[in-house]
């Protein structure tokens, strides 16, 4: 089993992957933390990053959360991609948003 | 009789990203029974001990979600009454013809202001399962067949103003409020549960910033053994999960939240209690919103408000 380094561009951070397992998947069973972790499944977009660099496979993801655009400049959720190099990585999810909203205008949510 | 004008959920139509992944665990892990595929490549399940054709529909899709989510009505009569009376409370309607889903007749859909469509239908064909009506055993073969839920029991959407949405489901479809979560002004609804039954809930809404959004379709299980089981064939087929096997204090079911195999959240549960429409609500206070999700964390985790399809 291949290990590739997939690194966080924004903490400088690292993770070694294997080339069976996603990267969500490698991250959350070695216990680390960085990159938010929702469905798992390619359904529910909260662990959207952005690969800088290197290559990957890619498996089915919703449309609703990365385009055809956004696929194009290396968007992805990171429960749909396994790593076949190392890779660059920017985390772009973010949990923590929802609490913030019912405070506000419960009508709208702005 | 009591129960009369809408009866009880009928069917979820799902979207997801794989069929062949989807087909799997629907029918293998999740254990309910195939019973047709239609023209346009949807696939129909129903659980075991329920008693129409079918109850999940599941259609491949670019993105995950819910479709559209159905309940049963006692009669055509009821079926153009309540259409009537939705277009008076001043919500869009339309027809949907009979056939479009298999073995249904004709479907009213609502759009309800959460963003969600709703159906109401009258007319469904009947479990081919005559070895569970006549001199019935108590279970068979299907029931102990993976996960094996009893029935598709009631879904958890979110949407914005989901005040709304409950004057309308009392109002016009009879439903009445059997549990809330309010916001920490003390008036703002954070979370319904809703019942057209005599259920803790036929269905359920949280307030939330986008709409037509699934938190969770749920599936009844007899026991909380059988809830511990459930938690078993998920990790024995690496099935996403999210929270559980725990409690809930709103319904006091006992429950594992996981998800399919394109992130819709789905429940599997036992227990929870039964009530009448003449009962006053429970009412969980914002200081206690963590343990009226989850009653022994007493704390909600980030996924519970902010991880939907």
């Amino acid at each position: 089993m291949g290990k590739h380094t997939v690194h966080f561009v924004d903490t400088g951070e690292s993770l070694a992957c294997s080339d069976t397992d996603n990267l969500l998947r490698s991250m959350e069973k070695l216990g680390r933390k960085g990159i938010p972790v929702g469905c798992r499944n390619g359904g529910c977009g909260v662990c959207k990053v952005q690969v800088l660099g290197g290559s990957c496979e890619r498996r089915v993801m919703s449309r609703a959360h990365v385009g055809i655009d956004e696929e194009a400049q290396g968007y992805a959720l990171a429960c749909r991609i396994i790593p076949t190099s190392d890779l660059s990585v920017k985390v772009i999810g973010k949990m923590g948003r929802a609490f913030a909203s019912v405070h506000t205008n419960p009508s709208t949510g702005e | 009789m009591g129960m009369t004008g809408v009866l009880r959920p009928g069917h979820a139509a799902i979207r997801v990203l794989d069929m062949k992944e989807a087909t799997h665990f629907y029918g293998e892990v999740l254990g309910l029974i195939e019973v047709g595929r239609d023209s346009y490549g949807r696939v129909y399940y129903r659980a075991w001990d329920e008693r129409d054709h079918h109850s999940i529909v599941l259609r491949e899709a670019d993105s995950a979600g819910i479709d559209f989510f159905g309940f049963k009505v006692d009669s055509v009569a009821t079926l153009d009454r309540l259409e009537a009376e939705t277009q008076a409370y001043g919500l869009k309607t339309s027809r949907v013809p009979a056939g479009d889903l298999l073995q249904t007749g004709e479907r009213v859909r609502v759009e309800i202001v959460s963003g969600h469509t709703i159906e109401l239908y009258a007319e469904k064909g009947k479990a081919n399962s005559p070895q569970m009506v006549d001199n019935p055993p108590p279970w068979n073969s299907e029931s102990e067949r993976g996960i094996a839920p009893i029935r598709l029991d009631h879904a958890l959407l979110y949407g914005p103003d989901i005040e709304k949405v409950q004057d309308y489901f009392v109002k016009v479809l009879g439903f009445y409020l059997t549990e809330q979560i309010l916001m920490e002004d003390g008036k703002t609804q954070l979370a319904i549960w809703l019942a057209c039954s005599n259920k803790a809930h036929d269905i359920a809404f949280v307030r939330h910033h986008e709409p037509n959004k699934l938190h969770h379709v749920s599936f009844l299980l007899d026991t909380w053994e059988k809830v511990l089981r459930a938690a078993d064939i998920m990790s024995m087929n690496k099935i996403s999960i999210d929270m559980g096997p725990t409690r809930h204090g709103v319904t006091r079911g006992t429950t594992i939240y996981a998800f399919d195999p394109s992130g819709n959240r789905f429940e599997t549960f036992s227990g929870g209690y039964q009530t009448y429409p003449d009962w006053d609500p429970l009412t969980w206070t914002w200081d206690e919103v963590g343990a009226a999700v989850y009653y022994h964390d007493r704390a909600l985790n980030p996924a519970f408000l902010e991880v939907v399809t």
